[in-house]
């Protein structure tokens, strides 16, 4: 995948697979370390001990549309292609969490990409899950909760396709300063 | 802040399709968002409808995502879903055919045939 926040929706569809209600994807960037960590935690399904260690297999998926599962061997790959590692915990029945880090500096390193239009889309796409997202730069932050969001909306559906627009610019805005050197 | 505005501006958007589709069943786009649908720009094909459909000031019609279903190649993968009507299943959807198909099948009713892939 071109960037990283392509990534990040792919691994939130596996949350959202596993009927999570709230998920929190956390995006760092430390340049002071020159690290890169993204987290995706969910409060689905989990995985059990016995599995865990076959998720990072291409040849393990418990979908039965294809015989290969991707996501996470890719976001690994991705991972280590920059220098960086991916690791997956999982408390069955309370969620999971799957982080990986990046070197930031790292000339294979993908492109973050459009995180607001990630988020834009699945708070959307998925009215009945909460998805909260943080993203710090050093010591500057930004905040994003769809259910503070919802709140806002009074007697908008939270489907409204405008609303897309406007999560996407919401986003945009809070994280310029936040991005900016 | 613009954002506060903007949602106003869509509130009254919201609350006049609401009065004018009383009882009526809301049509429904799926798109594919599957790990390979994602990678051929399925983000990308969601969000383009998503603005289309706010360009025309529909507000009537939800847009949601689904997980992969196992077509790889013809993805991004659309569905639209007309109440009373087939589904109908597009392929290989661009953010450029995407927008076409919101003003073709959604606003005037006409199917785009050739990108059809099935339909039941
Ligand atoms: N957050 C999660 N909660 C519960 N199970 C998970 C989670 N993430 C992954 N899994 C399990 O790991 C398997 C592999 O995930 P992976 O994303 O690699 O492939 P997939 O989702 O099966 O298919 P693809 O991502 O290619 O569409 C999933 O099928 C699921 O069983
Ligand atoms: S993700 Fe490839 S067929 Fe759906
Ligand atoms: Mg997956």
């Amino acid at each position: 995948m071109r960037e990283l926040s392509l990534h990040v929706l792919d691994i939130v569809q596996n949350s959202i697979a596993a009927g999570a209600r709230t998920v929190d994807v956390t995006v760092s960037e430390d340049e002071a370390s020159d690290l890169l960590t993204i987290e995706v935690v969910d409060d689905g399904a989990g995985i059990p001990p016995d599995i865990l260690e076959s998720v990072l297999d291409p040849f393990y998926t418990s979908r039965t549309t294809r015989k290969v599962g991707l996501g996470l061997p890719l976001f690994r790959e991705a991972a280590r292609t920059a220098g960086g590692d991916l690791i997956i915990e999982s408390w069955p029945g309370r969620g999971t969490k799957v982080r990986a880090t990046f070197r930031m500096s790292h000339i294979d390193r993908a492109p973050l990409g459009d995180m607001a239009e990630t988020v834009a889309v699945l708070v959307v796409c998925n009215p009945d899950v909460r998805f909260r997202y943080r993203h710090t730069r050093g010591a500057r932050a930004f905040f994003f909760d769809s259910e503070e969001f919802k709140q806002a909306l009074g007697d908008i559906p939270p489907t409204a396709p405008a609303l897309a627009g406007v999560v996407k610019n919401l986003i945009r805005e809070g994280l310029d300063p936040v991005q900016r050197a | 802040m613009k954002t506060v505005e903007e949602l106003e501006r869509i509130r009254k958007q919201a609350q006049a399709m609401t009065r004018l589709r009383e009882g009526k069943e809301t049509t429904r786009i799926v798109v594919g968002m599957g790990t390979c649908g994602i990678a051929a720009g399925a983000r990308e094909t969601l969000s383009a409808i998503m603005d289309e459909l706010a360009k025309r000031n529909i507000q009537d019609v939800v847009v949601t995502q689904t997980g992969c279903v196992g077509l790889c190649e013809q993805e991004p993968i659309v569905d639209v879903i007309k109440p009373g009507a087939a589904k109908v299943t597009y392929g290989k959807v661009t953010k450029e055919k995407a927008r076409q198909i919101v003003a073709s099948h959604i606003v005037n009713g006409q199917v785009v045939g050739e990108w059809v892939i099935a339909s039941a």
